[in-house]
């Protein structure tokens, strides 16, 4: 392991230099671990975070011995509730909280969380050995860095090899562009019956995102003015349309019963997902159809995240365990061999740049018929860039949505839709 | 002796130590959120930012939610499916009580057992059930619907198509009430049993001998009989298809479906809250939704005193 990769955790070599201000607590809390009074750092987490942090244990009992974990897992949405009720009320908080990256944003607006990038923890000289746009994300309007990025979720395009293949479907007429895409959709359905994708809605959610670049907003630009009516977002409610008239789309939702029949079934033959779905499904899935699936690049170069992991510290921690818990995020984010485990483990796909030069990144993948498809998510990722987070995306993603579902399935025009959704958006932007 | 003299309790103390378990727990669980709600009702708050937060906004929250598209919108779709689940459960409630009372002696109490089951089913466990009966592809429903279809005559009455119960607007509402009728008609149908059993059987009788049939003994007798109870059911089902949320929120995986068409206002103020950010909105609207079921259970109690009492 090159030496500049290797985790240097504050109080084991240069706690002193790099975390000046921590540096005492970080003391206190190793002479607390040696005091007959053990230590427990709280870990707030959900489904595959909490089993990632509890496999660190042993790494972390090793550098901190007397000094516990505990990790208190719940149900995604359940934990993000849980989050929003312990910063509200500084009540039950824990010492780590894990965050999905829809909550980073709007958890970012408000000021319930240590800026890492603070002297007294220093990420701001760490953040180059991050994935840049997860630093982007977790970084406020202030300016804070707010979280550090546990795993990412680069977007990839996966998609059934073989019925594409029968269908005269190559992987270039897939990607080319977002028009070559429907057409090639076209020509599968006519020759398979399979549908290109699972819902419509999937496509309008990666064209509205084409073309952006870091700190452009989605829904809103930063005096809050509504974006809805751009040709993105014309040419992403065209582009569904187009997928529906065709009927491309198994008009299925994700994680639904039907969704994963038709994974199993191969009645869906691609789908566009953070790179995390091939691994589900290999494992559940769709396990049985294993070696047919292959990964590209999005239509039209595009590049988005879907999902990924921070790891944040609220403010309200007493000043003597933020340190611990500052380590803690440290052996979670930045020790490579914690981050590949995480990925090999769970497809946590890791955050850490150094761990995505391993050589776990060229090994072929059985799964997609031994493409060796991790490089290709690692370029993917150096290419996304961070969106500007407004406090209404999650409202503006509804509004959105029920006027494309009116396109879709009633027939609106889409001109006067997204009028509609622009109406309903301007008079929430300032709320 | 004299320790537990002192803690023993006086005739006059026995009462007030008695309730104090209730009423602590209702002013944790009751009284204080009651009355956060209504100080946020007056407030913007960036819930992340902690308690100090809070900016006083008067009545700007009120304005906001009378003048929001969506809150109407999930009145709209309350009221729907509170009439279209709960009306047919009184209609079909009261019928069958008299029958189960009449006709079933043997095996009476396993009839009822069984239409009180989904009462006291789970709420997560019923909607599962039913998502899986619901699915457009893989559902029975469909698939006895695509079975009907073969039926000679009626066959063609039926749908060619598989039905997206849950994916499409205009059938959403419909798929929910059905499950919430069928989740407390057994509820209503132990009320209305309980309240036949109370009508004295001479009445019965004595109409018998005046010649009244079956159908007259029920119109002059057992219904005006019901009176009370079907006030008390009634006034339970305004109430709570007023505050529908469990069955559309797990049904429709907590978004409230396509184009909101199963969003009942309180899965709209609680997502407010809770995915949109904006407690203070959200707050607002509970208390409008509180006068809203305020004013239709008045409005209850003086259709069913209109007519004078039962006796």
């Amino acid at each position: 392991m090159p030496e500049r990769d290797r985790l240097e955790l504050p109080g084991r070599r240069d706690a002193g230099r790099r975390l000046a201000g921590l540096a005492l607590a970080l003391a206190g809390g190793r002479s607390l671990a040696a005091a007959a009074q053990p230590v427990v750092l709280t870990v707030a987490a959900y489904p595959a975070v909490d089993d990632i942090v509890r496999e660190a244990r042993p790494r972390w009992n090793a550098l901190y011995p007397g000094v516990d974990i505990k990790v208190v897992s719940r149900q995604t949405s359940d934990h993000h509730t849980a989050m929003t009720t312990a910063l509200s009320t500084s009540f039950y908080l824990p010492d780590v909280m894990a965050l999905e990256v829809g909550y980073v944003g709007r958890f970012a607006q408000g000021g319930g969380l240590e800026d890492l990038g603070d002297a007294a923890y220093g990420m701001r000289h760490e953040a180059p050995q991050y994935v840049p746009y997860a630093v982007a994300q977790a970084t406020n309007r202030h300016g804070q860095i707010v979280a550090a990025p546990s795993d990412i979720g680069p977007g990839t395009l996966l998609y059934r090899h073989d019925l594409l293949t029968a269908a005269g479907v190559d992987e270039a007429a897939l990607t080319r562009s977002w028009d070559s895409f429907v057409a090639a959709g076209v020509r599968l359905k006519a020759a398979s019956g399979a549908f290109l994708l699972a819902n419509a809605r999937d496509l309008k959610d990666i064209v509205i995102r084409t073309g952006l670049r870091a700190g452009d907003g989605l829904y809103f630009d930063a005096d809050s003015n509504v974006l809805v009516e751009s040709p993105r977002f014309v040419r992403a409610f065209e582009l569904a349309r187009a997928a529906r008239q065709h009927k491309l789309d198994a008009r299925v939702t994700a994680w639904s019963n039907e969704w994963s029949e038709g994974f199993r079934r191969g009645t869906i033959a691609t789908q566009m997902s953070g790179a995390w779905l091939a691994g589900h499904l290999a494992n559940w899935l769709a396990p049985a159809t294993h070696g047919l699936w292959r990964a590209a690049q999005l239509p039209e170069g595009s590049f988005a995240a879907y999902g990924g992991t921070f790891l944040a510290i609220p403010r309200g921690v007493p000043a003597e365990r933020k340190a611990l818990a500052w380590a803690l995020i440290r052996l979670l984010t930045l020790d490579r061999e914690r981050q590949l485990a995480a990925f090999k483990a769970h497809d946590a796909f890791p955050g850490l740049l150094a761990a995505q030069q391993d050589d776990f990144f060229t090994q072929p993948l059985p799964f997609l018929g031994g493409q060796p498809a991790r490089a290709l998510w690692r370029d993917a990722a150096l290419h996304i860039s961070a969106i500007a987070v407004h406090k209404q995306d999650a409202f503006a993603d509804e509004v959105i949505n029920t006027e494309l579902d009116k396109v879709l399935d009633q027939g609106k025009a889409i001109a006067p839709a997204l009028s509609d959704a622009a109406r309903l958006l301007a008079r929430r932007a300032h709320r | 002796m004299r320790l537990r003299s002192r803690f023993r309790l006086t005739p006059a103390w026995t009462p007030y130590v008695l309730i104090l378990p209730f009423l602590l727990l209702f002013l944790v669980f009751n009284l204080f959120p009651l009355l956060f709600s209504l100080f946020l009702a007056f407030h913007s708050w960036e819930p992340t930012s902690g308690l100090t937060a809070m900016q006083f906004v008067g009545f700007d929250n009120f304005g906001f939610a009378l003048g929001d598209e969506w809150f109407w919108k999930s009145l709209r779709n309350t009221l729907w499916m509170a009439l279209a689940s709960g009306v047919p459960q009184h209609l079909v409630a009261i019928p069958l009580a008299c029958f189960v009372h009449s006709a079933l002696r043997r095996g009476r109490d396993w009839v009822v057992g069984a239409f009180f089951l989904p009462y006291i089913t789970s709420t997560v466990a019923i909607a599962i059930l039913f998502s899986a009966l619901f699915s457009t592809d893989y559902g029975l429903i469909n698939l006895g619907l695509q079975g009907l279809r073969h039926l000679p005559l009626i066959g063609a009455a039926f749908p060619a198509e598989p039905v997206d119960w849950m994916g499409r607007p205009e059938y959403i509402k419909p798929a929910i009430s059905l499950v919430v009728f069928w989740r407390y008609l057994g509820f209503n149908m132990v009320l209305y049993l309980a309240a036949l059993q109370t009508i004295p059987g001479d009445l019965y009788e004595a109409a018998r001998l005046d010649g009244a049939g079956p159908l007259r003994q029920f119109w002059f007798i057992t219904l005006p009989s019901l009176k009370p109870m079907i006030f008390f059911a009634v006034t339970l089902s305004v109430i709570g298809g007023l505050q529908l949320f469990e069955e559309p929120f797990i049904l429709t995986g907590g978004r409230g479906g396509s184009d909101q068409a199963g969003m009942s206002t309180a899965i709209y103020l609680y997502r407010m809250a809770f995915d949109f950010n904006d407690f203070g909105a959200a707050s607002a609207m509970s208390w409008l939704l509180f006068f809203l079921v305020a004013a239709l259970t008045a409005l209850t109690n003086r259709a069913f005193r209109a007519r004078g009492p039962a006796s």
